[in-house]
């Protein structure tokens, strides 16, 4: 992405004295317009945010993290789409941190509410919702909602500019804008000569933007179809340039070690030894760790390890049964909210037959295959950092802190990320990278993460406990009271981003646990918070990664209980409630051929979660070879409505939930000594090419409103699992990871 | 200390100690950044490279042990020039994050170069040690497939 500098270079940085006749079209149909970012320099028209066109050709801007999920591919299609622009002649650029590139659909998604049973009056609310997104210069990616987000957006985006394109060339011709049309690139005059958009740059720069209207589905191209992806070529040559792949003349290459208990600091450090060794140029105290800065990021790393440190303790219980053990009290508190109370939970329906379960699982590291990482420069009244990362907004104004700047003067470059999972919204990498820059000012300097710090460093997924009880009567669920308790992964961050915690009812800790699609007449779900100071982060589907295996995994043992088949049980309920989670288990139902029994030597499990406003079903099969379990098949069905591009969506699926399948079977972060015990793949493991099913999926779309694609292939991927393993052996697990009570594969 | 390493085929002066690991001569040093550091363990894979066309993990093996000519995925093929293994990674589309994949590829290549035609349960032996934390094993066993095709057919 060298071309992000080259057009930085060129126009960015060009102040508005300097501007001949940039304009821009698009996001203006959000009120007021957020400034234009892109600063069109000589010959250029920065047709709004998200467009820009030179002498060159067609630029376009997708600001959302690709980390995997083929976000650039599916921005710019949206755009190309009303823009008639050729997805294979057009350059895609992440761009700057900025907040016209705010998200429109984080603040919907906080809506009261249980999503599924949105009206459309509540669905409009939720879109004049996110244009507060605007206001709070909430540029960044996650939560599965860049399609929501960018689908309506970029499409005007599009087409405003290919009017204006035409409204230039009408001009040009003294004819009407009607008497043209575009196609591939250029506007078509009436007599059917193509002037290329390149050509047209400088005449459409002076004009207002023209507002145009949205073609219907039926003239779409690009969108519903499978598209190449932008990054395949770089991503197969080695040429794709990740956050750790950046490279500056005279740079330098730092690593780190911070406190492993942490949140404590640093008692005292003595780094003679590690100063004399090889390529070491500078030992720098970052507050609660050091840092060593040297030629080589394995010089570092080694230096980095050499030194005696003497660490302060954690501000939480040193051993893992402490700590759940901490969690728990959180169950002796008042709820921190009770966001389902349907009926009367707390009586027992006369007839019914009540059973209780108690679930716990563990902490989880992100374990990006990218390590943290990032690259920072410092010179006078300047800071330039790269970095992949989710939230560019953000990661400048803590930047800009840090080094004491206004945001203005921080520069974020964002790269192609190694994996984020909800990783990179955080932006501690970035901000000790501009600690050691503050030390090395006019020399850039890459800090990297060892994959223990990066193990060891992590906002977790909470670890997490449920009390369930439940009623069946007649073969049906009657009754489904559950609590749930929890460190709060949003009051954390907003502790770290804003300095204050939000009050009120936290809706992502009981994501999935107080929304699933079910009709249970007596339905009560209770969250508790957990103030325990263990750093907790946004995990790939955050609350649902839990709270779905709690849920789906009771429901599994209600169905038993009920002597009910665990499909026909849930497709018995959510026919009651909600026709899309019907419609998905009805597909998995159809496809892994279901029939509610399986041979010797074979189970198989179902579960079915509803999460980022999709339904996705699951079935798992497992099969016992030489007294080792196989995960062997797996099917899924989704239903998001609109699907963008089907074959990103279906790798989306697959890979969400290899993610939830990897973390059932292996995965736990426990603590000794107030440490994370595990540091490395060896001790993290997951699912590898011989361990990894066979998977069917198939994608729906009967939903009218637009669901996520990117988390919600994981929530039902360990209950599924663990229902198979149920199937297969009759033991229920009621923890994880799999692998403690299962003799799985490895 | 100055070694001389052949990477992808062009002569190199590295002036860095014997211990330092190939991964990091290639990507600090010698600026071929295609190369990635997943775990510095042999845990993972994303480091592989060929030693006179053999697989190996990058951060396992120092500069002063270096044994043959080294190449990286920067000289299996480029954007321009795709090997026949790296088109048939973009014909199925198979990255997602694309961090692994590097080693991914130079794992594959290595395996094709020794069996033209692998089964599944090969492709299971062979690959097992390059993890991919995206999941897109099936799109890289369908792509090692193709490839292998490709070769043949070639
Ligand atoms: S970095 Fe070498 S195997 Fe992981
Ligand atoms: S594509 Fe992301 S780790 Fe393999």
């Amino acid at each position: 992405m060298a071309s992000i500098a080259k057009i930085a270079r060129r126009s960015f940085l060009i102040g508005s004295a300097a501007i001949i006749g940039g304009v821009a079209f698009g996001a203006y149909y959000v009120s007021r317009p957020a400034p234009n970012p892109l600063k069109p320099g000589d010959g250029e028209a920065a047709l709004n945010p998200f467009v820009l066109i030179d002498q060159n050709g067609v630029t376009l801007f997708a600001p959302r993290a690709e980390m995997g999920q083929g976000v650039k591919t599916s921005w710019a299609a949206l755009i190309a789409e009303e823009l008639d622009a050729e997805l294979d002649q057009v350059r895609v650029l992440h761009g700057p941190a900025a907040k016209a590139y705010y998200n429109s659909a984080f603040m919907a998604d906080a809506l009261p509410g249980k999503g599924y049973d949105t009206s459309n009056f509540k669905h409009s609310i939720g879109e004049a919702l996110g244009h507060f997104g605007k206001v709070l210069s909430l540029h960044g990616t996650g939560g599965s909602t860049s399609m929501k987000d960018g689908f309506k957006r970029m499409r005007l985006a599009g087409a405003s500019a290919r009017e204006t394109l035409k409204q230039a060339a009408a001009e040009r011709l003294g004819l009407s804008r009607s008497q043209f049309s575009t196609a591939k690139g250029a506007v078509i005059t009436p007599d059917g000569t193509a002037i290329p958009y390149a050509d047209l740059a400088i005449e459409a720069a002076k004009l207002e933007p023209v507002e145009a209207v949205l073609r219907p589905r039926t003239e779409w191209r690009l969108i519903g179809k499978s598209q190449p992806r932008i990054d395949m070529v770089e991503k197969a040559t080695g040429t794709a340039e990740f956050g750790i792949d950046v490279r500056l003349k005279g740079m330098k290459f730092a690593s780190l070690r911070m406190n492993p208990r942490q949140g404590g600091g640093m008692k005292s450090y003595d780094a003679t030894a590690a100063s004399a060794m090889p390529g070491v140029e500078k030992v720098i105290d970052m507050g609660a760790g050091v840092a060593v800065v040297a030629s080589n990021t394995w010089l570092a790393m080694r230096a980095v390890e050499a030194i005696e440190v003497e660490w302060e303790d954690a501000p939480y219980p040193r051993e893992t049964h402490q700590i759940f053990a901490r969690i728990a009290k959180a169950f002796e508190e008042d709820p921190n909210s009770v966001m389902r109370d349907d009926g009367d939970a707390g009586q027992l329906p006369s007839g019914a037959t009540e059973l209780k379960a108690d679930y716990q699982v563990p902490y989880l590291a992100h374990a990006t295959m990218e390590p943290m990482n990032a690259t920072a420069l410092l010179e006078r009244d300047k800071l330039t950092v790269w970095c992949g990362n989710q939230m560019p907004t953000f990661t400048q104004s803590k930047c800009a802190a840090e080094a004491g700047l206004d945001g203005e003067q921080v520069d974020i470059r964002t790269t192609y990320l190694g994996g984020g999972f909800g990783r990179r919204v955080e932006f501690d990498y970035a901000v000790l990278a501009t600690r050691v820059a503050k030390e090395m000012p006019g020399v850039p300097v890459q800090l990297t993460w060892s994959r223990e710090e990066d193990m060891r460093h992590d906002m977790y997924r909470p670890g997490a406990m449920a009390r369930m009880r439940g009623a069946v009567k007649d073969g049906q669920a009657v009754l489904l009271d559950g609590k749930v308790a929890a460190a709060s992964p949003t009051h954390q961050a907003m502790q770290r981003l804003a300095g204050f915690t939000p009050s009120g009812p936290d809706k992502v800790q009981v994501e999935g646990f107080f929304n699933p699609p079910y009709a249970i007449p007596n339905f009560r779900m209770a969250g508790h918070l957990s103030d325990i100071e263990i750093p907790v982060g946004f995990w790939r589907s955050v609350g649902n990664s839990f709270n779905g295996f709690f849920v789906e995994s009771f429901i599994d043992e209600m169905a038993h209980a009920a002597g009910t088949d665990p499909m026909a049980f849930r497709l018995d309920l959510a026919r009651r409630e909600w026709a899309p989670a019907a419609g998905v288990l009805e597909a998995v139902k159809a496809m892994s051929g279901w029939t509610g029994s399986t041979p010797e030597g074979t189970g198989r499990g179902v579960a079915m979660c509803y999460s980022f406003g999709t339904p996705v079903a699951e079935v798992i099969e497992v099969v016992e070879e030489d007294g080792t379990i196989r995960i062997a098949k797996a099917w899924i069905a989704c239903d998001m409505g609109q699907a963008i591009d089907p074959a990103i969506v279906k790798a989306q699926m697959f890979s969400g939930m290899a993610y939830g399948l990897s973390a059932a079977c292996f995965g736990e972060i426990t603590f000794a000594d107030g440490a994370a015990e595990q540091g490395n793949f060896p001790d993290y493991d997951a699912l590898r090419m011989h361990t990894m099913p066979q998977t069917e999926v198939q994608v729906l779309e009967t939903q009218t409103h637009m669901g996520g694609a990117g988390e919600p292939g994981t929530p039902p991927a360990a209950p599924a699992l663990a229902n198979a393993l149920f199937d297969l052996t009759g033991r229920r697990a009621r923890q994880l990871p799999l692998m403690h009570e299962f003799d799985l594969l490895v | 200390m100055s070694t001389t390493l052949r990477i992808n085929g062009k002569r190199h002066q590295v002036e860095l100690p014997g211990e330092v690991p190939l991964l990091w001569v290639l990507r600090d040093e010698v600026g071929l950044t295609g190369t990635k550091f997943g775990c510095g363990v042999a845990a993972c894979g994303a480091c592989t490279v060929h030693i006179d066309g053999e697989a190996v993990r990058s951060c396992q093996v120092a500069l002063s042990d270096v044994w043959g000519d080294v190449t990286t995925i920067e000289g299996l093929g480029t954007p321009q020039a795709m090997a026949a293994i790296q088109k048939a990674w973009v014909d199925h589309q198979v990255a997602q994050c694309g961090y692994c994949q590097s080693g991914q590829i130079m794992q594959a290549a290595s395996l094709l170069a020794e069996n033209p035609a692998p089964s599944d349960a090969e492709i299971d032996e062979a690959m097992q040690g390059n993890l991919c934390r995206c999941g897109t094993y099936p799109r890289i066993r369908a792509a090692i497939h193709a490839a292998a095709k490709a070769l043949q057919e070639a």
